[in-house]
């Protein structure tokens, strides 16, 4: 047996709670190319620069596999997108940027909405608040299940128009999607090739549910940014149908996904931490910073896929050749030494932490503002008013999915909760 | 005692006990002053400042605030750190004894101090002629009662607005004119707008993008002279073509002057581009050698830059100011060889007419343009400075995101021009002459400026024109 690269061995299930050992034997090589002729980027600084290469292009259709035939590439990416139009994470200019534009325009445009998010502060903290007294009589709670959860769906439910009884549904096919995909050496197991099937019917679900909530809202105008932007009439008119219908299954996987792991994470690593917790409490004007942090410790997204060299690219010693994937790993980054002192210590106070738990780049993170006031709410209330927390399992339990790492449940005994 | 251990206790000695004057209180003295207590510094700081505010942001002033959108006395800057200084506001100060250590105020006071730093910037460039100046109606703007007094201005709603002068300054004045559809004239004595800053085929664009929001701009053509009504408020300009404008604000965006006379006899290397300092903020004296004790930051220094030969640069932005003064803090509370460099790239952003303009590098220093990135037609592009072969600026229209890949290939002097992107490719991606005017003409002068290669060019002989009475 050929022995697995740090990569394929950060990648398999075993090593999901602690993939970090691997990312450091991975930096040693910053760009490291993959027996299947992927380029995994592993330190800051070559990430960053790519980040900003307009070389580099985030369109999956791009990537031409060394190691496959082009009529394969061609049914394999069909297939694997279910004839998905792209979105602004998986398009380059000028069509991304019109795209981002129109959308930005109804969530966060300095000129057509500036206090969108801002506005859902109050309530964002009426959410939290309700969690966490519906919790007031027990003695053991799941974070997960029962608090970072909860909280991004129902946002973004709301900011979307999405109605929120449907959330059993959606929240279904959105993890029966995600358990499918894998890119690492466990692909080719028996149990997720049976589960293939499963995670493309969960997308062909949830694109129907999306595309008839777009004619809904065509028909007849509804609260929230859909149907805004379905009926959007400014300067630079209204989206495609097709790329309205992906952009709107990006914003609600990813609108409330990424945050329940940053919600989960960080109410995780702040009880491995029981210094920064006390803090914390001390100091509850750190959440600011310190949300900052718990995305750089523990990522979000931890690595992005669909990127690739529209030319030969020449990086750290290596030239990356025109059509080869490259992942750019984030959470790899996130933990270099050549960037952050001490990276494997958590430090709410860490002076310039430019991390790229948000990504950088026209790709940052469009949903950030709002993910920053929903987590900063959540974990600071969690922090000032759950009493004596305590964790039963830990390492706890993970999900499948590598790129969207996170928890499955977070067992916490608690003494109770404060007012 | 060993030397290192005399020269660490003196270090400690200094921090605990040394007196820092600085004079200048508006960016870069603030960044400064908390860069000197981040350090360590303990003891007696003073911040003088002409001004009666305490330290305020100045960008906004010529956008949000003219615009109604930001009162022009909440512009005043963040605090990131106590400071326990004795704050001298309102006082300018008018000279500078090297000998005895002092800076004198206006009010005849004597402030001593071990280590100095200058932070006094630059002012507007008034309008020549006193007389005209002095009409009613004819403004400048470079302090927040300028931002105020012209904000009321064009609130008033005038039948005209002229601006004399199409630099930033003057094209966001127009712009917000604009935005407040208010009838607006610029003139512009070069062949186009932003052209000391940008050259001329970006001027072009931008020359476009005024009129196509109604701007009458007017290139190639001075104000020659300013006529009042009877009762001294401006009516109208006549222009060196011949013809009149009838305006009843005038906007003279003439660019800046520095503010040195104070240090005249100083001994220092002070003249028309700034004083002269090493890349650590040491101030050189007129000879060219370095000071020890007097330090420069901020638009008033002009230093010689790793990346442009070594010529000295002077440059009016933002992070020039916080940079650079955190890099004179430092030195002035270490010693040798814990001296840190101040080698930022230059980088300037302008908002105007809907589109936000970034920039990297230094542009005049090239002579080549080329466009890298999206469309001319739309303003949304990035393109690229060369000067024989090498990168050397960078400019986007609305392509911000993009800076930071073209900042890496200046400080990597990568070649001109650079490699075409993967997609979004402007129509035409031929290097072209980027039309900087020849020294001497005259136009509006650019914010970041090569001053030449020798300390004290030309100034052992500088007397200034305006004396401080």
């Amino acid at each position: 047996m050929v022995e697995e690269t740090p990569w394929q061995q950060a990648l398999r299930y075993a090593n999901r709670a602690n993939p970090y050992p691997f990312y450091a034997e991975l930096r040693k090589t910053p760009v490291a190319r993959q027996p299947d002729g992927t380029y995994v980027v592993s330190t800051y600084r070559e990430i960053v620069a790519l980040l900003h290469d307009p070389r580099v292009s985030s369109d999956i259709r791009k990537i031409r596999q060394a190691t496959t035939t082009d009529a394969e590439q061609e049914a394999g990416a069909s297939e694997d997108v279910i004839s998905l139009e792209p979105n602004i994470i998986t398009s380059d200019p000028p069509e991304h940027d019109h795209d981002r534009r129109l959308m930005t325009r109804h969530f966060y445009g300095p000129q057509d909405a500036p206090h969108q998010i801002s506005d859902l502060e109050p309530e964002i903290g009426r959410v939290v608040a309700g969690l966490l007294d519906a919790m007031r009589d027990q003695t053991r709670i799941d974070v997960v299940d029962e608090f970072a959860y909860p909280l991004p769906v129902t946002l973004i439910s709301k900011i979307l128009g999405v109605p929120l009884k449907d959330e059993p549904r959606f929240h279904a096919w959105i993890e029966t999607a995600l358990n499918a995909l894998d890119f690492g050496p466990e692909a080719i197991s028996e149990e997720l090739q049976s589960q293939l099937e499963g995670g493309r019917q969960g997308v062909r679900e949830l694109k129907r549910f999306i595309a008839e909530l777009l004619d809904t809202y065509a028909k007849q105008p509804g609260p929230g940014m859909l149907s805004a932007m379905v009926h959007d009439d400014g300067r630079e008119g209204h989206m495609s149908e097709g790329v309205l219908l992906s952009n709107a299954l990006l914003l609600l996987f990813a609108g409330h996904e990424t945050t329940v792991n940053l919600i989960a994470h960080s109410v995780l690593t702040l009880l491995r931490h029981p210094d920064a917790l006390q803090k914390l409490r001390r100091r509850p004007e750190l959440i600011v910073p310190g949300v900052e942090e718990l995305l750089r410790y523990e990522s979000s997204v931890q690595f992005w896929h669909t990127r690739s060299a529209v030319e030969d690219i020449e990086i750290a010693g290596t030239l990356i050749p025109q059509g080869s994937p490259i992942f750019l790993v984030y959470g790899s980054g996130n933990r270099d030494p050549e960037r952050f002192a001490n990276p494997d210590e958590l430090d709410l106070e860490r002076p310039d932490n430019q991390h790229l738990g948000f990504s950088q780049g026209i790709h940052f993170c469009f949903g950030a503002p709002l993910a920053r006031l929903e987590v900063q709410a959540a974990v600071g209330e969690f922090v000032r008013r759950v009493e004596n927390p305590r964790l039963v399992v830990d390492p706890p339990p993970y999900r499948h999915n590598q790129i969207f790492r996170g928890p499955r449940h977070v067992l916490v005994d608690i003494d109770g909760i404060r007012d | 005692m060993t030397l290192s251990a005399t020269l660490a206790e003196l270090v400690r000695d200094f921090k605990a006990n040394g007196r820092i004057v600085i004079v200048g209180a508006s960016l870069a003295g603030l960044r400064a002053a908390e860069a000197l207590r981040g350090e360590g510094f303990a003891g007696s700081l003073t911040i003088i400042g002409d001004e009666p505010y305490e330290p305020y942001d100045r960008p906004p002033l010529s956008k949000q605030v003219l615009k109604g959108w930001v009162q022009a006395d909440h512009t005043q800057l963040p605090r990131f750190q106590e400071l326990d200084a004795d704050w001298r506001l309102g006082l300018a100060a008018v000279g500078l004894d090297r000998a005895t250590r002092q800076v004198r105020l206006a009010n005849g006071e004597q402030v001593p101090y071990d280590r100095l730093l200058i932070a006094t910037g630059t002012r507007a460039r008034q309008w020549p002629n006193p007389a005209e100046a002095a009409l009613e109606g004819v403004y400048s703007i470079r302090s927040r009662d300028d931002a105020e007094r012209l904000q009321q201005a064009l609130m008033a709603g005038p039948s005209r607005v002229l601006v004399i002068g199409a630099g930033f300054i003057g094209s966001e004045v127009a712009s917000v004119c604009r935005d407040l559809d208010i009838p607006v004239t610029v003139t512009e004595r070069g062949p186009a707008p932003l052209i000391g800053a940008l050259g001329g085929v970006i001027g072009e664009i931008a020359a476009e993008m005024q009129r196509d929001h109604g701007v009458d701009l007017r290139c190639r053509v001075g104000v020659s002279s300013l006529e009042g009504d009877a009762g001294g408020h401006v009516r109208r300009a006549r222009l060196s073509d011949g013809t009149t404008i009838e305006a009843d604000v005038v906007l003279a965006s003439l660019g800046s002057v520095r503010n040195v006379e104070w240090l005249e006899g100083s001994g220092l290397a002070a003249g028309f581009w700034g004083v002269g300092c090493d890349a650590g903020g040491r101030a050189f004296d007129i000879n060219g050698v370095t000071t020890d004790t007097v330090y420069v930051a901020g638009d008033v220094a002009r230093a010689p830059h790793v990346l442009y030969e070594y010529q000295f640069l002077a440059m009016e932005h933002w992070d020039n100011a916080v940079f650079g003064a955190e890099v004179a803090a430092h030195n002035m509370v270490n010693l040798e060889p814990g001296y840190r460099p101040h080698l930022l790239l230059p980088g300037f952003w302008s908002g105007q007419f809907g589109v936000n303009i970034k920039s990297v590098g230094v542009p005049p220093f090239g002579d080549e343009i080329v466009f890298t990135q999206g469309s001319i037609k739309e303003r949304r592009f990035a393109a690229a400075y060369g000067r024989r072969g090498r990168i050397v600026a960078a400019v986007t229209f609305d392509h911000g995101k993009w800076l930071q890949y073209y900042a890496e290939l200046i400080e990597r002097s990568a070649p001109f021009p650079p490699p075409p992107p993967g997609w979004d490719r402007p129509d035409v991606m031929k290097p072209i002459p980027a039309e900087f005017p020849e020294p001497g003409v005259p136009t509006a002068i650019p914010d970041v400026v090569l001053t030449g290669h020798d300390p004290n060019e030309r100034r052992a002989e500088f007397r200034p024109r305006d004396r401080p009475s």
